[in-house]
């Protein structure tokens, strides 16, 4: 028999409908290779108990035939989703052992359809982060191999220090890695920034970012929360789409979860784009972009064209002033989001010898750096006399980059096509002595679509000349996931799954 | 603009988050690098641009003024690291 676990989802669900194989049998295959896979440190917890018998209670209801549209799928749930009974920490110490009474509207969802919940999966600390090094549970490896290392030294390197082997991105560098590895069939991630579609990239795997009010929030740690959508991270385009449709949906608990219906988004994949407009924006072609990077653009717009989408060139004029927005608008509402961490309703606790004391005392010890840094920023943004200079400004950029894509949008076009990154996967330990800022540019093509609250698909485009993924990004109106499903389809016929050899 | 140390000592306090006198100097190096880098927003023209309140044009979903959750108080205080008969613990606020 095949190894069930390089299967797409899509196939594993035509196994159990063929019954060719159980639910059971799909789980116990991908728990025994997240095992053998544990130096790789793509999950924080592994629920083997839970999802045994969450497979053979599918099992059961399959033989009754009462089977949901992701019957017996063995998922990974990135670590920012509250799930019932099982720990969760946003990788941060200073949620310590929590565990939460309640499930996350969109993990419930999986599981009303039929899921399997595998375990956990590691992330940047409160997804703050662009390479899943900032987890207090240590950095995620890339399953895909440096350019020139054999599997010997790759070995040796996740035995020791993993210095030199490539990071999945961040900040669902977990989720990205435990889908390329084959260690799940899929996995729900969240974005603020680009933290589905850029690890998607840096690993060869498909991610959506749905538009902003698509996917409850509710029960997820919230980060930004104007900017925090939750996605799924997937094997195919197919996948991604089956994933979406369960995970989507208006939810009461999340007042800004918008009541409108959800399509069947698989349906979407494989649809002639014949006829549709895709826009390529000037300015994302940035200063010192790789040569390889520009080709792939190139390449993906060809490809479009061939399938009878008209290409036309378009401006965004604001795009350069969305990062630095992004970096006053997101640390302020995290400055504001994780005051709840007190150290007196939940997680680790920091004995001081008044409240204040105890406030600061906790939180110093259960932040990472980069996370007191980004509250820092946002408490200083927000503060007394800053407020308009730095809070009120970025909030009216903000308008202006959203009022770009809008008049894009007026004009005829359907979708836009930008790359993923400016640059493939790199080291681990490899940007720890650059200043924060160099880290936040990989965010640069990605973040324009959190502050419109538009939907982006990120996919494979094609290898480096070193052989490693280099991610597309498909950008779409308002609530129009469909017709990135659809391009997206066209890109994946020609380009094809970029897999990682299994070394670890 | 740029922050000096006082400021630093200033917002760690602010943001209730200790901050030990050999840490503020790396702290303030790394906020000036990113104040450096958002300073360029003061190049765009905002005049009459309003602020940006809701990515999504959308109307608040009112809902019947009643009760729908409540009475979880063991819940609640499930995960609290000290509590005594559903109650937070805490040192004493008031004298």
């Amino acid at each position: 028999m095949t190894d069930l676990t390089s299967l797409t989802l899509t196939e594993a669900r035509k196994g159990l409908v063929d019954k060719t194989f159980t639910s059971v049998d799909l789980t116990k295959a991908h728990l025994a290779a997240m095992e053998a896979a544990r130096p790789l440190n793509a999950y924080v917890l592994e629920t083997p108990e839970k999802a045994l018998a969450m497979a053979a209670a599918s099992d059961a209801r399959r033989t009754k035939g009462e089977a949901g549209r992701l019957e017996g799928i063995p998922l990974g749930i990135k670590d920012l989703f509250a799930t019932e009974g099982t720990r969760t920490t946003a990788s941060s110490n200073i949620l310590g052992n929590f565990i939460p009474k309640y499930e996350s509207t969109v993990t419930s969802q999986l599981w009303r359809d039929g899921a399997v919940m595998l375990g956990k999966l590691n992330n940047d600390e409160f997804a703050m982060g662009s390479s899943n090094e900032t987890s207090a549970f240590g950095p995620v490896v890339n399953p895909h191999l440096p350019a020139n290392w054999d599997e010997g030294k790759a070995r040796a390197a996740l035995g020791g220090d993993k210095k030199g082997l490539l990071v999945p991105g961040g900040s669902s560098g977990g989720s990205s890695a435990a889908v390329a590895a084959n260690l799940c069939l899929g996995a729900t991630a969240t974005d603020t920034g680009g933290s589905i579609r850029q690890p998607a990239a840096f690993t060869g795997t498909v991610g959506i970012k749905p538009t902003y009010g698509r996917c409850s929030r509710w029960g997820i740690v919230a980060f930004a929360s104007s900017l925090d959508q939750a996605g799924p991270i997937a094997k195919t385009v197919r996948d991604c789409a089956a994933l979406m449709t369960s995970m989507a949906g208006h939810d009461a608990k999340d007042s800004t979860s918008v009541d409108i219906a959800v399509p069947d988004f698989e349906a979407a994949v494989g649809k002639s784009v014949a006829g549709k407009t895709i826009g390529i924006p000037r300015e994302y072609r940035v200063e010192g972009m790789p040569a390889e990077i520009e080709a792939l653009w190139k390449k993906g717009a060809e490809m479009l064209r061939a399938a009878g989408a008209k290409v036309v060139d378009i401006s965004l004029p604001h795009t350069k002033y969305a990062l630095p927005a992004y970096y006053i608008v997101a640390p302020a509402e995290a400055s504001s989001n994780l005051a709840r961490y007190d150290g007196v309703r939940y997680g680790v606790r920091v004995p001081g010898k008044d409240i204040a004391d105890l406030y600061e005392k906790t939180r110093a010890a259960g932040f990472g750096r980069e996370v007191k840094r980004r509250i820092m920023i946002g408490t200083y943004v927000l503060s007394a006399g800053y407020y308009d200079a730095y809070y009120l400004r970025a909030q009216k950029i903000r308008t202006l980059i959203k009022r770009d894509f809008e008049l894009a949008y007026a004009a005829g076009v359907d979708a836009i096509l930008t790359p993923a990154t400016p640059s493939a996967a790199f080291g681990i330990a490899e940007m720890a002595d650059a200043d924060p800022v160099q880290m936040y540019l990989n965010d640069v093509f990605t973040v324009t679509v959190n502050m419109a609250g538009l939907p982006g698909l990120a996919l494979p485009g094609g290898t480096d000349e070193r052989g490693l993924p280099l991610g597309l990004q498909l950008i779409g109106r308002p609530f129009d996931e469909e017709t990135l499903f659809s391009l997206g389809s066209v890109i994946e016929d020609q380009v094809g799954r970029i897999t990682a050899k299994r070394w670890w | 603009m740029s922050v000096d140390a006082a400021t630093v000592r200033r917002i760690a306090r602010l943001s209730r988050i200790a901050l030990p006198e050999a840490d503020v100097a790396g702290m303030q190096g790394e906020i000036n690098a990113i104040l450096g880098f958002v300073e360029q927003l003061g190049e765009v023209n905002v005049d009459g641009v309003e602020p940006m309140t809701s990515v999504t044009p959308m109307a608040l979903k009112m809902r019947e003024d009643i009760v729908t959750d409540g009475e979880k108080a063991g819940l609640v205080t499930a995960n609290a690291p000290q509590s005594e008969d559903n109650y937070f613990l805490v040192p004493k606020v008031v004298e």
